[in-house]
């Protein structure tokens, strides 16, 4: 079982991101379980998603507490919070780079890749939603999936040009980290 | 076909396969959508159904209730405060013995105000006369629809069914659910016949007034006829594994490592998958645990349940609801269920879980195990903050 926690605002597209990477997981023939935990339940407010996978229907309905991967879409939300928390020692986290923002020394075998999720959203879909260029970027980072099942799934959710400019964003997130391998 | 859906989405869709004819709802939080997806379907011409707009649950229910009333299928869905809105509505549902199938997103109840998870809202409405049956995945939510529909409009029921599903855990949760095809539903599913109903064409009058000399035998019917819904949900659950492949045995309840088990925990919905995976580690570890999950609530099962748990030692019920001032509601029924029985368990300790979307983790569920091993207990409340209950206001 692997599980992933997203770390957004309620606004930010964590639960397309989380629905996204479940329907990848689902296409690959895993049993996906993607759920969202609001918080103040208010535009802006803090809140995550989350997504338990595994060859068998899960079962567990918890929130995650120890995850194999943690994403980060807005980097302010490490400002007073970790968001590393119980992060496994072999885990790897995966934030949208926001100038300014600090990131943090992780454990030995962890690791943190930085991508520049946002700009390539403006760049590629004209605004600045880093979701599908993260889950890109996961893909390559974590080895958990391929570029063809990210492509898959994102032709099912989008139409039109925001399905060309996703396609997009999920290729350079994907390919900003096979090309850098900056840990 | 699998699908990997939304728990909401995979409710939509099921609804849509047993064809209603009126859906009314008004939204709430998480129960939206539901009706949200139905009323797309309904627009986009999917679903040949009369959608009706309203201004609150009371009239939602109101709108169903009249649907029902000249023999029509019809659906609503709400959560929380819209249902407590609804429960007038709701008891004259029942009495009027209209088979009805409503969902509800479970969801906690004001004050303080809380959209988060617990089941306080449809089990407040225990005594209404409708079935309650609890999920614990989305596609047994899924599932339960077909079930209730059928179950509830069988001649011999005629009551209104509720499916009771835990908000945003399920209502908003994706996971690989398997969808029947029209065909399949419609041979399980057949269209609604009603035994009466209005219609100008041959008046007649429902509800009228019962007085002492008539409403106690309308009570005692609906009360006998759930004694006919106990022995009808095991036959039409049968059918259903027949038709579509997935078994829940007698609909009622569902034991998992209960037969040689030495503690057990009773629950019901979603926090069942949660203790099934405690339940497996600690197996693994040779501890013997196990879980009995009450999947109708209404009708309770008693005799299953005595059946399930009379050999076993150490018993633990988790009430993800509170029946504030007495004990709590699931854990009354089990202890109601051995009263007076020669062969029961030694322990039967009680515990609150999860209100207002507390979360239950894996450590949760093992802390009540390991309880298990103490003194009995009553209405103890799992991972309560004490730091909370410090705060003090006035002198």
């Amino acid at each position: 079982m692997k599980e992933i926690r997203i770390h957004a605002r309620a606004g930010q597209g964590a639960i397309t991101t989380a629905a996204l990477l479940g329907y990848a997981y689902f296409l690959k023939g895993m049993y996906p379980y993607a759920f969202p935990n609001f918080g103040a339940a208010r535009m802006g407010a803090p809140m995550n998603a989350f997504v338990r996978v595994d060859a068998k229907p899960v079962r567990l309905r918890s929130q995650i507490y120890e995850p194999d991967y943690v994403m980060v879409v807005d980097a302010t939300l490490m400002r007073g919070f970790n968001c590393f928390s119980g992060l496994k020692e072999n885990g790897i986290a995966i934030i949208n780079e926001k100038e300014g923002a600090e990131i943090p020394k992780v454990k030995a075998k962890q690791k943190i890749f930085v991508v520049p999720a946002t700009e390539i959203a403006l760049k590629t879909i004209g605004r600045p939603l880093g979701n599908t260029a993260l889950i890109g970027a996961f893909a390559a980072a974590t080895g958990e999936l391929d570029l063809d099942t990210l492509l898959e799934a994102i032709k099912k959710r989008f139409s039109g040009k925001a399905q060309e400019g996703n396609i997009q964003a999920v290729t350079q997130g994907y390919e900003y980290i096979k090309k850098n391998k900056i840990g | 076909m699998k699908q990997f859906l939304e728990g909401s989405r995979a409710v939509a869709e099921i609804v849509k396969l047993c064809k209603p004819g009126v859906i009314s709802a008004y939204p709430i939080t998480p129960q939206t959508h539901i009706v949200e997806e139905l009323a797309q379907m309904v627009a986009n011409g999917e679903l040949n159904a009369q959608f009706v707009n309203v201004e609150s649950e009371h009239s939602a229910a109101s709108v169903v209730l009249g649907a029902v009333a000249t023999g029509v299928r019809a659906f609503t869905a709400t959560s929380s405060q819209g249902l407590l809105y609804m429960a007038e509505v709701l008891f004259n549902i029942s009495g009027l013995r209209l088979p009805l199938v409503l969902t509800c997103a479970n969801r906690a109840i004001s004050a303080p105000i809380n959209i988060w998870n617990d089941q306080q809202d449809s089990v407040s409405l225990r005594d209404s006369g409708w079935i309650q049956f609890y999920a614990e995945n989305i596609q047994e939510a899924a599932d339960l629809h077909l079930l209730a529909y059928r179950l509830g409009e069988d001649k011999s029921i005629m009551l209104p069914a509720m499916v009771c599903m835990d908000g945003y855990t399920l209502t908003h949760g994706m996971e690989t659910v398997d969808i029947p095809t029209q065909g399949e539903v419609d041979k399980f599913l057949p269209s609604y016949k009603p035994l009466y109903k209005l219609d100008p064409a041959e008046p007649l009058t429902m509800g009228l007034l019962a007085d002492p000399d008539y409403y106690l035998e309308t009570r005692f019917a609906i009360q006998e006829t759930f004694k006919e819904v106990l022995k009808m949900i095991p036959k039409i659950s049968e059918e259903f594994k027949n038709r579509f492949g997935r078994d829940y045995k007698d609909g009622l309840v569902e034991e998992y490592c209960t037969k040689d088990a030495e503690k057990v925990i009773v629950a019901m919905g979603s926090v069942c998958g949660t203790i099934k995976e405690v339940v497996d580690a600690q197996r693994a570890k040779g501890k013997k645990v196990g879980l009995l999950k009450i999947i109708s609530y209404r009708p309770f099962p008693y005799a299953k349940v005595d059946d399930a748990l009379k050999d076993i030692p150490r018993i633990a019920v988790l009430d993800k609801a509170v029946s504030l001032g007495a004990y709590a509601p699931l854990a009354v029924e089990i202890k109601a269920t051995f009263f007076g029985k020669k062969k029961s368990p030694k322990l039967i300790s009680s515990f609150i879980a999860g209100l207002g979307g507390r979360d239950i983790t894996f450590e949760s569920v093992k802390e009540i195990f390991t309880k298990l091993n103490r003194k009995e207990v009553n209405l103890e409340f799992i991972d309560l903050k004490p730091e909370l209950l410090k705060e003090e206001y006035g002198v």
